[in-house]
């Protein structure tokens, strides 16, 4: 273990530029989507005052929730002490960071009046959950900064233990605050519940890791480093465990909505007749997004295949987009009940299902998101060093049984 | 007109001359402020320096019985008040809408308007952010234009589907009343009137039409009509259980 070097990769080969270029390319069309949207108005997107959060928010809220969960592999290392994850952990630190900078650029861009970022960094409303995540945001930059300076600095190292203990609680608070954005609604009938916040803390868990083994594989692979079974087993299997919790999360929000007899009409909607909610919540989430990668990540003959694995966590981030994009605009597409017993009928769209189709400026915006994170890590690993030479098995964990 | 000056004039012809200058400047002066000082006291029934009061809660009662179905004159003048063009589209403003409902078990119809609630306890202040959405002393809950970052966290918010998000650039605005592109706002409770000790724009409309089905005034005052009207007759909230405590309030739901 002592003998593991950090190494920046090299980076000089038109394949790594090609593979940077094409990513920029993303991110430059998400600004240019922004700053058409920005132009125009919201009016060129598929979003109206029904559903007011659209395809940007699924992106945005993807990437931060994936953002917290990505630091988990570094905070077992530094916080419960496992010597085997001790060398993911800085790329764990970076790909946090990475994530969220995109996730919150995409909020960002997305705003009516994305030129008022000063005022929404000046003037807080204390009781606002927003006004607190933009405090947590702020302070999972630095506290995340500072992480990875004190384990990429020898002097530093000691400290490493605390940042890391910091960073698990800040990560937790986060999330906690990126779910009760939604729990904390008491106006939506799918929102308004307390088990957002830590189901969302869980979905992070398995999103931020699934999203952590893709980069990590790709990486290795690309730069052609050697990547061990040893490293990919263990992540794979602490995956399953994540996936097998969230699902369970899930099954418990619904159970709950399911026994309240207020809630059946919004749980109808959702599980029966919602249409496209209906399908990515049953397809989407649930079937793609939970239990096939179980089902591979569960079973030693098919986790063992690398095509299979990164199919697992491909279908994660799939079946996460899938749920963010049920609870997010589903949410609102159900109509509100302001009057409990009647039915309503108005030039507003009261009581009518609300429609909304996502449009390319929105879709771009928010994949220009995912290429701001994906441009900061393939380019931080070049001139910072993230990565061990070698995680192969030997390298790792010479007891390792794979 | 310097004292120390040398003048060739005798002192009682500087003394007339400055008389008449005097004179004429006053008047000239009088003539140029006396129509803004009769504009501005017609304007401003209570003057800008006088602070907005909680002793005063702004409310509407609306009578659901008196409120005509089809009838949309208090949507139509809202619309000609605040200059909100809206049409068909899901992106279209509404400040103010007729919901037509009808009794799932009985088949009873009823026409009513709904607007922003003015809550005691609004969510959409609760949730804003950088505390554009706020609720002034007198209970009237706006925006804020200048500290508005259209992050929409309000619309989510409102359990009444009161707030609008404006999707396009406005055009031929009510100086009274401004808007923009990428801000969210609703109701004002026509705030400019209501200053000017006039009735919102809504209010008068449902009166001239002859219904009377929305009443305005102050709930805290125990002699204003609204008041009598909501301590002697059964009014309810909408959403009563979520305890906002709206300033809005129906009678014969």
């Amino acid at each position: 273990m002592a003998s593991i070097t950090f190494r920046e990769i090299e980076g000089s080969s038109p394949r790594y530029w090609f593979l940077l270029g094409f990513i920029a390319l993303f991110a430059a069309l998400g600004l240019g989507a922004a700053y058409y949207m920005e132009h125009h108005g919201h009016i060129v997107t598929g979003m109206n005052n029904s559903i007011v959060w659209g395809t940007p928010h699924v992106f945005a809220v993807f990437l931060i929730v994936a953002a917290s969960g990505a630091l988990n592999v570094a905070s077992i290392a530094s916080v419960f002490g496992k010597v085997m994850y001790k060398p993911l952990a800085p790329l764990s630190a970076l790909l946090a960071f990475s994530l969220l900078m995109g996730g919150l650029t995409v909020l960002m861009l997305d705003l009516g009046r994305p030129d008022r970022l000063i005022v929404a960094m000046t003037y807080y409303n204390l009781k606002s959950v927003f006004a607190w995540n933009v405090v947590l945001y702020t302070g999972f930059f630095t506290i995340v900064a500072v992480y990875i300076w004190t384990m990429m600095e020898k002097k530093m190292n000691a400290y490493s233990k605390a940042a890391g203990m910091a960073a698990f609680i800040w990560r937790l608070i986060l999330t906690t605050g990126t779910g009760s954005i939604f729990g904390f609604l008491v106006a939506r009938d799918a929102y308004s519940s307390a088990l957002l916040a830590p189901m969302f803390i869980i979905l992070s868990f398995a999103y931020g890791l699934a999203v952590y083994l893709l980069v990590l594989m790709a990486a290795y692979t690309w730069s052609g480093r050697p990547l061990g079974d040893a490293v990919l087993k263990r992540l794979g299997k602490l995956l399953a465990v994540f996936v097998a919790a969230s699902l369970y999360f899930v099954f418990v929000y619904h159970l709950t909505n399911l026994y309240f007899t207020k809630q059946h009409a919004v749980e109808h909607f959702i599980l029966v007749s919602g249409g496209i909610y209906t399908t990515l919540f049953w397809v989407g989430q649930i079937l793609i997004g939970g239990i096939v990668p179980l089902i591979i990540l569960l079973n030693p003959a098919l986790r063992a295949s690398r095509g299979l694995l990164v199919a697992a966590c491909l279908m994660i981030v799939f079946g996460g987009l899938a749920q963010m994009y049920v609870t997010i605009i589903g949410g609102q597409a159900f109509p509100l009940d302001i009057f409990p017993g009647w039915e309503e009928k108005s030039a507003f769209f009261d009581g009518v299902v609300h429609q909304y189709i996502p449009s390319l400026p929105e879709l771009l915006l928010g994949l220009g998101g995912v290429a701001i994170a994906l441009v900061m890590v393939t380019f931080g690993i070049k001139i910072l060093r993230f990565m061990p030479d070698s995680l192969a098995d030997a390298e790792i964990d010479p007891h390792a049984k794979t | 007109m310097n004292d120390n000056q040398p003048s060739h004039h005798s002192s009682n012809e500087v003394d007339e001359h400055r008389r008449h200058f005097i004179g004429a400047s006053a008047a000239l002066a009088g003539l140029t402020v006396a129509p803004g000082v009769v504009v501005y006291g017609l304007a401003h029934a209570k003057p800008d320096s006088e602070p907005v009061t909680n002793k005063v809660r702004w409310g509407l009662l609306v009578d659901a019985t008196q409120c005509a179905e089809g009838c949309t004159d208090c949507v139509t003048a809202c619309h000609t008040e605040n200059a909100i063009q809206t049409g068909a589209l899901e992106t279209d403003p509404h400040w103010i809408r007729k919901v037509e409902l009808k009794d799932m078990r009985t088949g009873r119809s009823q026409s009513l308007p709904v607007m922003c609630q003015h809550c005691e306890d609004a969510p959409c202040v609760d949730v804003c952010p950088t505390g554009a959405s706020f609720k002034r002393a007198d209970g009237i809950v706006l925006v804020d234009r200048h500290t508005c970052i259209g992050c929409r966290y309000c619309v989510m918010a409102c359990p009444y589907k009161a707030r609008s998000f404006i999707h396009e650039t406005l055009t031929d605005q009510n100086p009274d009343v401004p808007r923009g592109k990428g801000c969210v706002e609703s109701c004002t409770m026509c705030v400019h009137r209501v200053d000017r000790d006039q009735q919102p724009a809504c209010v008068e409309a449902c009166s001239q039409a002859g219904h009377n089905a929305i009443i305005f005034g102050d709930l805290n005052n125990p002699n204003s009509d609204i008041a009598k009207r909501v301590a002697g007759h059964p009014t309810s909230q909408l959403r009563a259980d979520l305890a906002l405590n709206p300033g809005v309030r129906y009678e014969g739901l």
